[in-house]
């Protein structure tokens, strides 16, 4: 080990590399090529016995462990150096007015029961969601409901911390360091400006639209291979139903008698009362208010008087359900 | 609109956590794939760095044709392997008439790849070929020396990178505590030529030598083979410089319950909780201890022992 000096050794990687040796010139035969390079490599390798075995070791019952020095063949990382977690907005605040955080007991003591309990969690201490009985004060209006606004409360912290937590974490992705387990996904593109986010088609949605997409034959997906899975449509029967012309008994009569229930109440003393008074007046109003816009969209006094989408609305609502009324 | 997404169960956020960027990283995992065509040697050659690999590494046995490390575009598939897999070496290997028995090394940093090197397989020998002693096969797992022999690893450009490639893959896990006992492989790698190294997996073999070093003896244990040189693409400089980076100060574990003082040096804290005499265990609930028994036992011994049959 004369030239151990000329070698570089390093042990954190139990490494060692001689730069010098030379092949002068190729050995005949395989094997002694072989044989040449595994002596070279069992000198080097003694020398890093020999750096190993010098170092203090601590017996074990395994055998005698040592202390590696760290590599110093420097590599490259796996991945990037992890960037300092992104301060919250309270943090950021707190460090301006120089807000400290200090220890505060786990255990509290429970008024009510006199025992110590958890300041916070189940079965916590001094617990506002507990108390039974809330004792009406002067001040409180009636029909005020001091349980509904407990609830209400508790909803509005939970929600406003919801997004507390969101922009702080939105904050943090712009760094570039949100958690490792956490992921950000945009739900809708931003262009839309949909503000709440597109529900997804849950599964049963899916056999619903299914159900009425099989319905698209003429003989309403009767006849319809099914697929493995599939469930029978939506709408199992045809929509409308024909009575037949062909006068007989029992069903033969019914349709005589639909269409005779009809005239009678058309051609009756009283049919008058059939017409809907509400819905004509609305209607005549509405087609008067077309007319009038139509004609001079200049005189827009009377649509500002009168706010335009509430008679139609009504109308629509009030139609269906006389309609039915009349029928 | 952003959604949050978490973990469902918390298996997988452990598992998020292992991956994600840390000051001292776990050691780097290795992927081992085919090309669309691969010649019996180098389905050897995979198997056995798998071998060589094993527990820290991912062998792929599809055929993949749309990763050509070299060529633009040809990357995606194995970045994305690279990520799904959380390996960053991986080793590629495919076979064709421009170049027989190919075998591609990288690296990925932050999973794109960060270096190449192409070589090819010559003059291989598998593991089964060689005859030894078997007490002498190597460990999985256990922590190789390397030894690097030639001047070539020092001059040529191409043998420089590669050393260092075969460095990262051949070194196993970073390890602060070795047992010496442990010590059971050897991989030494010479450069012939400018442009050629053979590679070889021995054994070692420790002899008595009457000082406190043991003398060295390596036992080839294979697999063994040239590398003969072909391609290689180095890291451009700004990659290198951010995937050089290293923390200036290591993270240090508190030690729990450890102090230090100024006077008294290391200081410890233990806690014995209080010793509740009435709720001690009785040492032995056998039954012939109770207390029933032993006198029941003692009126018998009066009488003399009755045997067991007679009752």
């Amino acid at each position: 080990m004369e030239n151990e000096a000329q070698f570089t050794v390093d042990l954190g990687n139990l490494m060692c590399f001689n730069p010098h040796h030379h092949f002068p010139s190729k050995p005949s035969s395989r094997e002694e090529l072989v044989k040449e390079c595994l002596e070279k490599g069992t000198e080097l390798v003694q020398i890093i016995a020999n750096n190993l075995f010098n170092l203090p070791s601590t017996e074990s019952v395994e055998g005698p462990l040592i202390k590696l020095p760290p590599p110093t063949t420097r590599l490259p990382r796996e991945k990037p150096l992890p960037k300092p977690k992104a301060p919250t907005k309270w943090e950021e605040f707190a460090k301006a007015r120089g807000i400290k955080n200090r220890k505060r007991d786990k255990l509290v003591l429970d008024e009510q029961s006199g025992t110590w309990k958890r300041r916070y969690g189940y079965d916590r201490a001094n617990d506002e969601e507990n108390i039974p009985i809330i004792e009406a004060k002067m001040t409180d209006e009636p029909g005020f409901d001091p349980f509904a606004k407990r609830l209400s409360d508790k909803k509005n912290r939970v929600e406003k911390q919801e997004k507390n937590r969101m922009q702080n974490l939105k904050q943090a992705a712009k760094v570039g360091n949100l958690p490792s387990h956490v992921q950000l996904a945009a739900t809708a593109l931003p262009i839309t400006g949909t503000q709440a986010a597109p529900k997804k088609a849950s599964k049963h949605d899916l056999g619903k639209v299914a159900g009425i997409a099989v319905t698209a034959t003429a003989s309403a997906g009767k006849f319809d291979k099914k697929l493995q899975g599939e469930k029978p449509a939506q709408q199992p029967k045809k929509f409308r139903k024909f009575l037949p012309v062909a006068e007989g008994t029992g069903i033969g009569s019914q349709e005589r008698s639909q269409t005779e229930k009809i005239l009678n109440s058309l051609i009756s003393k009283n049919s008058h009362e059939i017409l809907n008074v509400d819905k004509a007046i609305s209607m005549y109003n509405v087609k008067k208010e077309k007319r009038k816009n139509q004609k001079g969209k200049s005189s827009s006094t009377s649509s500002k008087l009168k706010p335009k989408s509430k008679p139609q609305k009504k109308f629509s609502k009030k139609g269906s359900s006389k309609k039915e009324k009349a029928k | 609109m952003l959604k949050v997404k978490t973990p469902r169960n918390h298996r997988v956020r452990r598992e998020l956590e292992k991956r994600a960027p840390k000051l001292v990283e776990n050691g780097k995992k290795t992927l081992i794939l085919h090309g669309t065509k691969t010649s019996g040697v180098l389905n050897e050659v995979l198997k056995e760095i798998y071998h060589l690999k094993k527990g820290k590494a991912v062998k792929f046995s599809r055929k993949n044709e749309n990763i050509k490390p070299f060529e633009n575009g040809g990357e995606t598939s194995l970045e994305f392997f690279s990520m799904k897999t959380d390996c960053s070496i991986f080793v590629y290997g495919s076979h064709s008439k421009k170049r027989p028995d190919n075998l591609v090394i990288g690296r990925t940093y932050d999973h794109h790849i960060y270096d190449l090197v192409e070589v090819g397989v010559e003059n291989f020998k598998p593991m089964e070929s060689f005859k030894y002693d078997k007490k002498l096969a190597p460990l999985i797992g256990s922590k190789p020396m390397i030894a690097f022999v030639g001047e070539g690893f020092e001059n040529v450009e191409e043998l420089k990178h590669f050393k260092e490639v075969l460095l990262d893959l051949l070194r196993g896990e970073v390890v602060e505590n070795l047992n010496l006992v442990g010590l059971d492989r050897v991989y030494v790698c010479t450069a012939i030529s400018s442009n050629r190294v053979f590679l070889s997996h021995c054994g070692l073999r420790l002899k008595k030598s009457g000082t406190k070093v043991p003398r060295m003896e390596l036992v080839e244990v294979g697999p063994s083979m040239d590398l003969v040189v072909r391609r290689h693409r180095l890291p451009n400089d700004s990659l290198k410089k951010a995937a050089m980076k290293t923390a200036r100060d290591q993270p240090k574990k508190k030690v729990k319950n450890v102090g230090d003082d100024a006077v008294e040096g290391k200081i410890g804290k233990i806690y014995i909780p209080d010793q509740k005499v009435g709720e001690m265990a009785v040492i032995d609930k056998s039954k012939g201890v109770k207390r029933e028994r032993r006198e029941a036992k003692l009126k018998k011994g009066d009488h003399g022992h009755v045997s067991k049959k007679q009752k």
